[in-house]
């Protein structure tokens, strides 16, 4: 099962220990993990969800929630579970499956914690590719749960097709929901812990600061519920599946295939520029004593890159 | 290439004292590995399940109910049942002298009692990792 065309066909037969195997290949980004994802890529048959939302809100409690509604449907529910990895030692606890027992055994649910490795914006840099290889696997819905988040953390909005931003009494005051960013992400915005002081006050800052948004946007619908004591459920999973209506198969498609190539473009990109830096400065640490002793700015490096790429383009046109 | 060790954590058995598996789990993040914890009271099941999703290169049963020479070996038998016995396996906890070799015939390849450093099972696994590459 070593060749690509047999790790492809693998996973797409569901063999578990391929689908594993795959994940940690595109997470390592290993040599050949290119040409799998590029035989993967038109296979994928699943819709994305995204959890977000502060740490502690209580995001891992309604995934674990949202499996079961969609067990119940005889669905194969994948989730990517991501936590942050320490900047120091690239170490990480990866805790959100201890919330996720009740599906322990269940084979048709398949649980991946990844550490962020350093990738800011609340996932790991191969988050989309481990759901390009859960969703050709068959998995549908693929449950993205982003590490816990701040202000600017809005990546997963791009990646998933309806994003569920979980928000709960008590984080802080109504100037922290008026902040740009944060607010705009969620397709819903979920109330979690209705049964805690501070839900109305919390429901009545949301809903004001919504007012606030420019009517061009679309306004994200906001369900009050609990998932620790299913309150409030049913009224979620209609409001997903009305937005799920909305938006058809062909423009999931057509997002994640431009999303995808955002991501390859910004990635296609640090690799030439590191090339660049072997050729202009002899590698990247050279360019970065340069910087460090004063000898030249990183802007001006910036300049010599680009002019060094547009000399390169001019020569093949000759 | 950017290999991260990946180690699961499994507190199987009924017993609920899992600051054992915690002062681990963190020991091992601190030394740069990815530790996946799967909370107390688990099935060896739920636990070669999660360790094959998971594809961890190793897993750790931490116990302290007595109950090690059954549960310790369920786990290394459901993995080699599942095609999974090249993740290894360490474990831990309140576990007498005279059980040990038992459970290292069973698949364990290392078991650490109370009092161990935390920097024992970091080398310990280091060292695995090194001679299998």
């Amino acid at each position: 099962m070593t060749s690509t065309a047999g790790i492809i066909r693998s996973v797409c037969e569901g063999s578990i220990r391929a689908i594993a195997r795959t994940l940690t290949r595109v997470e390592n980004g290993s040599p050949d993990s290119v040409d799998i994802l590029d035989g993967l890529f038109g296979k994928q048959q699943g819709f994305t969800l995204g959890v977000t939302g502060p740490p502690g809100a209580g995001k891992s409690t309604l995934v674990n929630r949202m499996i079961t509604r969609y067990r119940s449907t005889d669905n194969s529910v994948g989730v990517i579970a991501v936590d942050p990895s320490s900047p120091y030692t690239g170490g990480a606890l990866l805790g959100d499956r201890i919330r996720m027992q009740s599906h322990a055994t269940d084979p048709k649910v398949f649980i991946r914690s990844m550490g962020s490795r350093g990738h800011l914006g609340g996932l790991s840099g191969a988050t989309r590719d481990a759901s390009c290889v859960f969703s050709a696997a068959g998995y549908s819905p693929v449950i993205i749960e982003t590490v816990g988040v701040g202000q600017a953390e809005v990546e997963v909005a791009d990646l998933a097709d309806i994003t569920l931003l979980v928000l709960v009494p008590g984080l802080g005051d109504d100037v922290q929901s008026m902040k740009a960013g944060i607010m705009e992400i969620g397709d819903i915005i979920v109330l979690n812990k209705a049964d805690r002081n501070g839900i109305d006050q919390l429901e009545s800052y949301v809903k004001a600061s919504l007012e606030l948004m420019p009517s061009t946007m679309e306004r994200p619908e906001v369900v009050r519920i609990s998932a620790a004591n299913g309150e409030g459920l049913d009224e979620l999973w209609e409001a997903i599946d009305r937005l799920l209506l909305k938006i058809t198969r062909e423009e999931r498609k057509n997002r994640s295939a431009i999303q995808t190539l955002n991501g390859i473009l910004e990635e296609t990109g640090r690799n030439f520029s590191e090339k660049l830096l072997d050729v202009e400065y002899n590698g990247r640490d050279a360019a970065e004593r340069l910087i460090l002793s004063g000898k030249a700015s990183p802007y001006a490096v910036g300049k010599k890159l680009l002019a060094a790429a547009e000399r390169m383009f001019q020569h093949d046109e000759c | 290439m950017n290999r991260k060790i990946r180690v699961l954590i499994g507190k199987p058995g009924l017993d609920g004292h899992d600051r054992g598996a915690k002062y681990i789990a963190r020991a091992l993040r601190d030394a740069g590995m990815e530790v996946v914890y799967t909370g107390i009271r688990q099935t060896p099941a739920a636990i070669a399940d999660a360790a094959i999703q998971e594809d961890v290169d190793f897993v750790g049963i931490s116990l302290l109910s007595g109950a090690h020479n059954h549960l310790f070996p369920e786990v290394a038998r459901i993995l080699r049942e599942k095609d999974a016995s090249d993740i290894i396996l360490f474990g831990g906890g309140v576990i007498p002298e005279e059980d040990i070799p038992g459970l290292k015939e069973a698949g364990y390849s290392a078991i650490f009692t109370p009092g161990t450093p935390a920097s024992e099972v970091v080398d310990f696994i280091n060292l695995q990792m090194e001679k299998r590459q």
